[in-house]
């Protein structure tokens, strides 16, 4: 019962504190304060309300439970993201996005094929994909290559978009300049369309790291080596050791967002020039 | 009407008749493999037409040809009673309704933390950061856990997919709706202002007419990862019944054709559902003149 309490004054006291902070002053710091405060909150209240309610460890383990869980296995951690974020997701981003991003360029001179494509593209980037993985862990075997082959097949068409709107975004007057130029077919695609591109291409490129890491898991709940995180997630259920699958998840959140924070970093230096950037970087 | 069709429609088809023809293609390279073995094992050798048929009406082909996914699906959808369970519009229902449900809960949660976060500095400040940096995490990995934990506490059937639903598209919901309810520019917050409006009829006046535009498309992302969910949200309960259970059922047993089938019925329903929602834009958008 005192832990309830002891929760329930937590709350009111961190909200209090949050809406006192968020009025202040300094908006950047406070912009890393409040939420990081709760964050803090929410761990330390789900930690009181598991030990005052005594929710069992197979139904939501505490969080210093699944701190334990994941220095104890830290080992087996880090083999499973081996396997499944740099083998089986990073080489089908790299060649599903690589792919997607030559046939864009392929087909950019046909406005035929672009307007044949977009619809088609579109369409087919909002179908269940991940559910093409038994095909192609029976194509490719258990190992990490059908992980690569799914997230092949979930990247391409989000990115192939993304690319072929890209490769249109540039003006019709800074075409006509490069024609003035005496600017060659490739001299045009390399100097203004395909930084044109840009913004469009991190845009498919950031969508498709969490695509990816989604495709390479739920992948492995088709058949995996007895490795993976999506292996361990799902034996680990099995076994009912919750606390485990939660220490994959953290890795599995931890991995997503350093993945997409690295690609938005690239974003930040190859689109320097583009005005949503321009203007967060403004002092 | 011709000038319309060759624009718009015929680049349409192209595109698919190339990928269909790709697909035959594949489908020929694949399989043709086991056919010579077949044919080697019987002490034949097949003709470039005999084994071109022949890699076309394999049971269990690599890769099943468009035709035979057809007519599997015409079994399953047309010929069988929709109560059996061997009907696809059996275990597409059981997929659509964990959907739909998962759906309007995680709408319905996702725009009143929007309202929230937009009405409360500390819980803009607060939750916001977290939810956006929850689009970067794969959170189709807690599928298997929520069934189970679902599972032990007592309940089963639809609720626990519809939960997995619910948190897929609950995100993009908050996300965007929380950018459509801020949308309104500073011109018309002052002109409501200056009519001494409150913070009651600015939002019902003005933020929420102006942040549909940007539901819908949040509408539409989140209602093909519903289904998505739903879908993965079958697999760890054993496949019963549903368009998942179909895929593991088939990759269990080697069942391409029906696991090619489940795929399409899925892709259908996720292009009807995104359909829907389109046309509800359009019709929702023209009625209040944004169109």
């Amino acid at each position: 019962m005192t832990f309830l309490v002891t929760a329930l004054i937590i709350w009111l006291l961190a909200w209090r504190l949050n809406a006192f902070l968020a009025i202040q002053a300094q908006q950047k710091l406070m912009g890393f304060v409040v939420p990081a405060l709760f964050g803090l909150t929410v761990l330390i209240i789900w930690e009181l309300l598991v030990i005052g309610l005594a929710v069992p460890g197979v139904i939501l383990p505490a969080p210093t439970a699944i701190v334990v869980a994941f220095s104890t296995n830290i080992h087996i951690l880090w083999d499973d993201l081996v396997q499944t974020f740099f083998k089986g997701a990073l080489a089908g981003y790299t060649i599903g996005c690589g792919s997607a991003f030559l046939t864009a360029i392929a087909i950019d001179r046909s406005t035929f094929l672009k307007r044949g494509l977009l619809p088609v593209g579109n369409f087919l980037a909002a179908l269940p994909i991940v559910g093409t993985a038994p095909i192609f862990v029976m194509w490719f075997g258990f190992g990490w290559q059908s992980k690569a082959a799914v997230v092949v097949a979930m990247v391409y068409f989000p990115m192939l978009v993304n690319m072929v709107q890209g490769l249109s975004a540039s003006e019709a007057m800074q075409r006509d300049l490069m024609k003035t130029y005496g600017a060659s077919y490739w001299q045009t695609m390399a100097k203004l369309k395909l930084p044109a591109a840009m913004p469009f291409a991190f845009n498919g490129l950031k969508i498709c790291t969490t695509l990816s890491l989604i495709g390479a898991i739920v992948a492995e709940f088709f058949g995996s080596p007895i490795l993976g995180m999506g292996f361990r997630i799902s034996t680990e259920v099995g076994r009912l050791a919750l606390d485990v699958v939660w220490a994959e998840i953290i890795v599995a959140a931890a991995i997503g967002t350093m993945f997409y924070g690295l690609v938005t970093g690239c974003e930040r230096g190859v689109t320097f020039w583009h005005p949503s950037i321009r203007g967060q970087s403004a002092p | 009407m011709t000038r319309a069709f060759f624009s718009a429609l015929l680049p349409v088809l192209t595109i698919t008749a190339m990928i269909l023809a790709v697909w035959y293609v594949g489908a020929f390279s694949l399989n043709s493999k086991w056919s010579k073995d077949q044919a080697a094992r019987a002490g034949e050798t097949l003709t470039v037409s005999e084994l071109i048929a022949s890699t076309m009406s394999q049971d269990r082909p690599r890769l099943a040809t468009p035709h035979q996914i057809a007519i599997e699906l015409w079994d399953s959808v047309i010929d069988k009673k929709v109560t059996s369970k061997r009907s696809l519009v059996f275990h597409g229902w059981v997929t659509l309704s964990a959907t739909l449900l998962g759906f309007v809960i995680g709408t319905a949660l996702g725009v009143l933390l929007a309202v929230g976060i937009v009405h409360d500095r500390a819980m803009s400040l607060g939750v916001m950061p977290w939810a956006i940096a929850s689009q970067a995490i794969p959170i189709l990995a807690l599928a298997p856990m929520i069934i189970v934990v679902l599972h032990s506490v007592g309940l089963t059937g639809l609720f626990p997919k519809a939960i997995i639903s619910a948190y897929l598209s609950f995100f993009p919901v908050v996300v965007g709706m929380v950018s459509g309810l801020r949308s309104p520019d500073p011109i018309s917050m002052d002109v409501l202002h200056t009519y001494a409006a409150s913070r009651w009829q600015i939002f019902w006046k003005l933020r929420l007419p102006a942040s549909l535009p940007y539901l819908f498309t949040s509408l539409k992302i989140g209602i093909a990862a519903s289904l998505v969910g739903a879908i993965v949200g079958e697999l760890p309960t054993g496949a019963v019944a549903g368009l998942g259970a179909r895929l593991l059922v088939g990759s269990y047993y080697g069942q391409t054709v029906q696991i090619w089938s489940a795929l399409i019925a899925a892709a259908t329903l996720a292009a009807l559902l995104v359909g829907l929602i389109g046309w509800i834009q359009k019709l929702t958008l023209r009625r209040m003149g944004m169109d």
